[in-house]
């Protein structure tokens, strides 16, 4: 029968119910409420946080198996959570310099944390889209957020109509995937393809289309040409939660959707997953190193990133999984530091993005000059600071699998990629100084900058806090409810 | 079976040929005419399948609203078609390339189908559970059931939609007049109305 308990839902709930309070708030008291529904927004997302850490978290499905709770979705949930509550708090005074704080930014910016929570706890092709979608559909509306901006709307079209062609290439891989199992649910996929002795091309193509689908919204190359244009269109404070949280929850889903369900057929999307991991390192290297655009320079950046990120779902191990987890909390834990630097780079009222913009920056602002260089040396993965120790871990499991040319190729592009991240150092320290930013730097931005550059240095002091519950979140991915299966298919 | 052929042929016939007319006709409202000749035929098709739920949406929603919609648009907006129409036959060999390989892909891929040997164990309702139902009250009996969560997610979406476009569209503008029934009728007539004697001779 159905198990209609929706307490694993509770997080999901609290949150979509508080956004449509929050927006009859908005609608009753005006515009000049966003600060404080900001503020509630982060409160929520806080709860939302503690309920989730509350939360049994042996893994079980609910809803007729189409959401699932492990250990897994619960780590990633709250990895989402932090990231929602600091690039809100990022945002907060950018969108009233802006004159765009309109009550609907922190209500879309739940909606959007909403299908990103239900992305990682997707148990079926249709929930994870419709969770997808949910997702996507609200960030499409932040990226047009400044409606005064052409910049902002062309960010949002392309956005908008490749995300449509996406989400055509996912629906149609599903397709042929249920044409051939006859089924949505990820237990009975897993156990049909575990059985089957040969499998259909269609599989095989279906499964391709998916991750085609899925290779966009982590922007993995050949997907990813909406990447730079949407980062610099888009209104910094929203290309912020852009590059935070989106891609990690999209990463999420992926590594339940290749290492649970498709795992018996993992020698199918491993190819697939190498060469979408080799092309977004070289892309991610090279490309960026044109860009005098920060903006553009972060977008290539997190290409590249994504392409490191996927060594460790190619490896397909729990080691693996644990080290691309990792990964993601210590990029998301970076680019709030170098988002929050980069929210500072105003001139007389007006944001300036480009590189050169920063020089002098170590003359005039010597606090945030040292750590935005922090930042970068850790984000090129020069130790002991946070970013060596994520690319050394995927690195590891790419190993103990013998991906050896992944694993030089990824060394090799990083040492490339390590020529822009340490451009921008010698800009701020060693070229001629510009003119100042404007003075003054709001405390929400101080306390993620604080905390962020906190987490880059302290790393090294207790690694294995972070390291120990990413790879027991991992374990439970191979494992998760494969109990449940056999009863539901009797 | 000679009477459902020949309403299969009518039905697919004009659906084809409507479909043609959509991206020939030159002027856009008889492309949009057109349109919805083909859904009606289409929701033929689908009634003589057995779909007679899907078919009505197709006739309620299509026709009824989305249709109609395009046509407002159409009509409203002053779109010159001829020009967005100039560069197209550039993109034509490099379309129907594209078009004949993918075409040729799924013909290969569909050619050599397999399915599953426990396809039909896993289907998740199986409609032999609902043989004596219609097909709405099959829809029905599942969509808050079985798929309440799916449900309740798409209406979230459509709630995100709703927001959306109104974020993007609304606009306050100032210095609007509007009527305010509720002063009107509380005016006073000593507030607006002075009352002066006017002596001869001197003017007001």
């Amino acid at each position: 029968m159905i198990d209609f308990d929706i307490t694993p839902l509770l997080p999901e709930l609290l949150l979509s119910i508080s956004a449509m309070a929050l927006l009859i708030i908005g609608v009753i008291r005006g515009n000049h409420s966003t600060v404080i529904l900001c503020w509630l927004a982060c409160a929520a997302f806080a709860i939302a946080a503690c309920i989730v850490l509350r939360m049994p978290w042996e893994s079980h499905a609910v809803l007729n198996n189409m959401f699932v709770i492990d250990e897994f979705a619960a780590f990633f949930k709250i990895l989402i959570l932090m990231g929602l509550i600091a690039s809100l708090a990022l945002s907060v005074e950018y969108i009233y310099l802006e004159r765009m704080a309109r009550f609907e930014y922190p209500v879309l910016i739940m909606l959007a944390g909403v299908g990103m929570l239900l992305m990682v706890s997707a148990n079926n092709l249709l929930s994870l889209y419709m969770a997808l979608e949910l997702q996507s559909l609200s960030l499409y509306i932040l990226a047009a957020f400044q409606r005064s901006s052409i910049k902002s709307a062309e960010a949002a079209i392309k956005y908008f109509i490749l995300g449509a062609l996406s989400s055509g290439m996912l629906l149609f891989g599903i397709s042929l995937i249920y044409g051939f199992t006859g089924s949505i649910d990820f237990n009975i996929i897993r156990e049909t393809l575990s059985q089957a002795q040969a499998h259909s091309p269609g599989v095989t193509i279906g499964l391709a289309f998916l991750l085609a689908g899925l290779a966009f919204k982590i922007s993995a190359v050949p997907f990813h040409m909406w990447t730079p244009d949407v980062y610099q269109g888009a209104p910094t404070s929203v290309t912020a939660f852009f590059a935070m949280v989106p891609k990690i929850a999209a990463m999420g889903l992926l590594l339940r959707v290749l290492m649970f369900t498709f795992s018996p057929v993992s020698g199918d999307w491993m190819q697939i997953v190498s060469f979408l991991s080799v092309a977004s390192m070289i892309v991610g290297a090279f490309a960026a190193i044109a860009q005098d655009n920060i903006k553009r320079l972060i977008a290539y950046s997190s290409i590249g990133n994504m392409g490191y990120a996927l060594i460790g779902v190619v490896a397909a191990t729990p080691e693996g999984a644990g080290a691309v987890i990792l990964y993601l909390f210590i990029y998301m834990m970076m680019t709030a530091g170098v988002f929050a630097v980069i929210l500072c780079m105003r001139r007389e009222g007006m944001m300036v993005s480009q590189i050169s913009d920063l020089s002098g920056l170590s003359k005039n602002r010597p606090v945030l000059a040292y750590a935005m260089a922090a930042l970068m040396f850790s984000m090129s993965g020069i130790p002991p600071l946070a970013g060596f120790f994520g690319k050394l871990f995927i690195f590891l499991a790419a190993v103990q699998q013998g991906l050896f040319p992944l694993v030089i190729l990824g060394v090799l592009s990083s040492v490339v990629s390590a020529y822009y991240y340490l451009r921008i150092i010698k800009v701020m320290f060693f070229d001629e100084a510009g003119e100042p930013f404007d003075p003054g730097m709001s405390f929400e931005k101080r306390a993620v900058l604080f905390v962020s550059v906190l987490f880059i240095l302290g790393f090294i002091v207790k690694p294995n806090l972070v390291v120990n519950s990413a790879m027991s979140a991992a374990k439970s991915l191979s494992s998760s409810n494969s109990s449940d299966v056999r009863s539901l298919v009797d | 079976m000679v009477v459902q052929a020949f309403a299969f042929y009518l039905f697919a016939g004009i659906l084809i040929l409507s479909a043609l007319m959509v991206i020939t006709a030159r002027n856009p409202v008889h492309s949009v005419l057109f349109l919805i000749l083909a859904f009606f035929n289409a929701a033929g098709l689908f009634i003589m399948l057995g779909a007679e739920f899907i078919g009505m949406i197709l006739v309620i929603v299509y026709v009824g609203a989305v249709a109609v919609l395009f046509l407002f648009v159409v009509m409203m907006l002053d779109i010159n078609f001829a020009d967005l129409r100039k560069g197209a036959m550039h993109y034509v060999p490099l379309g129907c390339a594209i078009g004949a390989l993918l075409l040729f892909e799924l013909i290969t891929l569909y050619g050599m189908w397999q399915k599953s040997p426990t396809l039909q164990a896993n289907r998740a309702v199986p409609s032999e559970k609902m043989a004596d139902l219609t097909n709405t009250e099959m829809l029905g009996t599942i969509l808050y059931t079985d798929y309440i969560y799916a449900f309740q997610l798409a209406g979230l979406i459509l709630f995100v939609a709703m927001v959306g476009a109104i974020v993007l569209t609304h606009r306050t503008r100032p210095g609007v007049r509007k009527q305010k029934i509720a002063d009107q009728v509380s005016r006073k007539a000593e507030d607006v109305l002075e009352i002066v004697k006017v002596t001869s001779n001197t003017g007001v």
